[in-house]
C-alpha cells in the first residue's frame, strides 16, 4: 500500500450528509454538487475533505477499483457518522473488509443467497405479507405501516433465513435500530454490545440443538472445518441479521410512499400488476434508501478529470448517480414505465448488496399485496408530517401512519 | 457470439440470471455459469446486457 496522510478540506466545502425535506427527493441543497463535474468536494463533520462522486458512470467505475478501500479497520478510514467515530478498529465482515478477506466470507454465503434459493422462500414471504396484512386490517383502519408490516415482512424473512428465532424479534429490532441509528455512540455500542451477546448465546445453543438455517449450515461447515473463527461466525451473523432490518424496512416503506404520492403510477401499477417486478427496480433507483457508500483511496485514482489521492476519503452518492441526467431521461421523475437498470440502489462492485434478490422478493410481494387488498390505502398526515430519517442514515419514514 | 465467464471474480449477485434467464444461471456454489446447450448467447437477446449488468465484470461478450 501506498503512504497515505489525510488531506484538510477546502474550507468552502459544503457539508455533507445534508437531511432529506422531502422523504424520496435528495436534499434541495444537494442540487449545488449536481452540475457537469461528476466528482465534487464535500466537508464531513470532523473537517476531513471528502471527494462526493456523483456522475453515475464515474461511480459505478470506482466502486469496482479495487484501489478505493472498505477496509473499516484502517485508522485513516473516513468517518461520515459522528457517533461511530471511535469505533476504529473493528472491522465488520463483508461490509469493512476488502479482497481477499471479503470474497472469502462472501463465498460461504453465496450459495444461500442466489436467485433460485431467493425464488423458493416467495411462498413463506407471501404467508407472512398476508399474515401481517389480516393484522392491520383487523385493528385498522390506521396503522404505522413501518411498525405493523414494513418492518416485520424483512424481520421474519432474515429470521428464516438465518433461523434466529422471530419470537426474539422485539429485542433485535430495537438493538439493530439502535445500533445503525442512536443518537450517541454510547447508546449505539450498548446496542452492539447486547446484540453481539445474544448472538453469542445462540451459537453456543446451536451448536447443541441444530436447527435448519444459514446459521446453523455455518456453524456445521465453516466453523466446524475451521473455515471461520467463533468470534467472526458472531460477527458475520450480526451483520446478516442487522443488514436484513435496517435496509428492507425502509425501501418497503419509502416505496410505499413514493407510490402513494404519485398516484397516476400507482394506478398503472394497478392496471397492470405484472409491472411490479420493473416498479421495484424504479423505486430502487428514484429512492436511494442507502444514499452513499464510503471508501478510502489507497492509491492515486484519476476519474472525471479529478486525481483522487492515496489517503483521500470518497463518498459515493448513490442517491445522485441514480438521479444522473447522462444515464437517465427525466432523472427526477418516478415512472414505473422506464427501465431503471443499471441503477446503483444496490451497490456495484465486489460489495454490492449479497441480500438483493431476496430483497427484491420481499419488495414485489410486500408492495405488490399491500396495494392489492387495501386500494384505498392513503397517508392518515400530510406528507411533511411524515418522520424521516437523518440524512447520514438509511433513508426511510421513522414512522408512516395511513388509513383505508 | 462467444461468451466468457469469470468464476473467480463472480460474486454470485445474480445480475446476469435476472437479465438473461435462458442463457445464464447460477450453481450449486451461487456461481454464474451457462446453461448447457445456451453457451452461444443466441436464446436471449439481452445478454448484450449482461456485462454492463455485473457488479464485477465476470462477464464478456466476443462477437466471432
Amino acid at each position: 500500500m501506498t503512504e497515505t496522510e489525510i488531506r484538510p478540506t477546502g474550507a468552502s466545502a459544503p457539508a455533507f450528509p445534508k437531511d432529506r425535506t422531502c422523504p424520496f427527493q435528495p436534499p434541495e441543497s444537494y442540487a449545488q454538487l449536481r452540475g457537469d463535474a461528476p466528482l465534487t468536494q464535500v466537508r464531513l463533520f470532523d473537517g476531513r475533505m471528502a471527494w462526493m462522486v456523483t456522475g453515475h458512470a464515474e461511480g459505478r467505475a470506482l466502486l469496482a477499483d479495487p484501489r478505493l478501500s472498505s477496509e473499516w479497520g484502517n485508522p485513516i478510514f473516513p468517518v461520515v457518522v459522528q457517533r461511530t467515530e471511535g469505533r476504529g478498529g473493528l472491522s465488520f465482515p463483508l461490509i469493512g473488509v476488502d479482497d481477499p478477506e471479503h470474497a472469502r466470507q462472501r463465498r460461504m454465503l453465496i450459495p444461500s443467497f442466489g436467485v433460485k434459493r431467493m425464488a423458493a422462500l416467495r411462498p413463506m414471504i407471501q404467508r407472512d405479507v398476508d399474515g401481517l396484512l389480516d393484522a392491520m386490517l383487523e385493528k385498522g383502519p390506521t396503522a404505522d405501516l413501518v411498525s405493523a408490516f414494513a418492518l416485520p415482512v424483512p424481520s421474519m424473512a432474515i429470521c428464516s433465513l438465518l433461523d434466529v428465532p422471530y419470537g426474539d424479534h422485539d429485542f433485535f429490532e430495537e438493538r439493530s435500530r439502535d445500533f445503525v441509528g442512536a443518537a450517541t455512540s454510547a447508546e449505539a455500542d450498548a446496542a452492539f454490545a447486547q446484540l453481539h451477546q445474544y448472538l453469542h448465546g445462540l451459537v453456543e445453543r446451536k451448536r447443541d440443538e441444530p436447527g435448519d438455517g444459514l446459521l446453523d449450515e455455518l456453524i456445521a461447515v465453516q466453523l466446524a472445518e475451521g473455515k471461520l473463527d467463533y468470534d467472526e461466525l458472531v460477527l458475520m451473523t450480526l451483520v446478516l441479521l442487522v443488514a436484513g432490518h435496517e435496509t428492507t424496512v425502509n425501501a418497503i416503506a419509502l416505496g410505499a410512499l413514493t407510490l402513494l404520492q404519485h398516484p397516476e403510477q400507482l394506478d398503472a401499477l394497478r392496471r397492470d400488476p405484472a409491472l411490479i417486478s420493473q416498479t421495484v427496480e424504479e423505486l430502487l433507483r428514484f429512492t436511494s434508501v442507502s444514499d452513499y457508500m464510503v471508501r478510502l483511496a489507497k492509491e492515486d485514482i484519476e476519474v472525471g478529470g479529478e486525481t483522487v489521492k492515496a489517503g483521500d476519503a470518497v463518498i459515493v452518492s448513490i442517491t445522485l448517480m441514480n438521479r444522473d441526467g447522462k444515464a437517465y431521461e427525466d432523472p427526477d421523475t418516478f415512472d414505473i414505465g422506464r427501465s431503471a437498470r443499471h441503477h446503483v440502489g444496490f451497490g456495484h462492485g465486489i460489495h454490492q448488496c449479497l441480500g438483493q434478490n431476496l430483497a427484491r422478493a420481499e419488495l414485489e410481494i410486500a408492495l405488490g399485496t399491500l396495494f392489492a387488498r387495501i386500494p384505498d390505502l392513503r397517508l392518515a398526515v400530510p406528507l411533511d408530517e411524515v418522520p424521516i430519517k437523518a440524512g447520514h442514515d438509511a433513508q426511510g419514514p421513522i414512522e408512516l401512519p395511513v388509513t383505508w | 457470439m462467444r461468451i466468457t465467464i469469470d468464476r473467480d471474480r463472480c460474486i454470485g449477485a445474480g445480475q446476469c440470471v435476472l437479465a438473461a434467464p435462458a442463457v445464464f444461471t447460477q450453481d450449486d456454489d451461487g456461481l454464474v455459469t451457462l446453461l448447457p446447450g445456451h453457451e452461444d448467447g443466441t436464446a436471449d437477446p439481452h445478454v448484450r446486457d449482461v456485462p454492463m449488468a455485473c457488479p464485477v465484470q465476470a462477464v464478456a461478450l466476443a462477437d466471432d
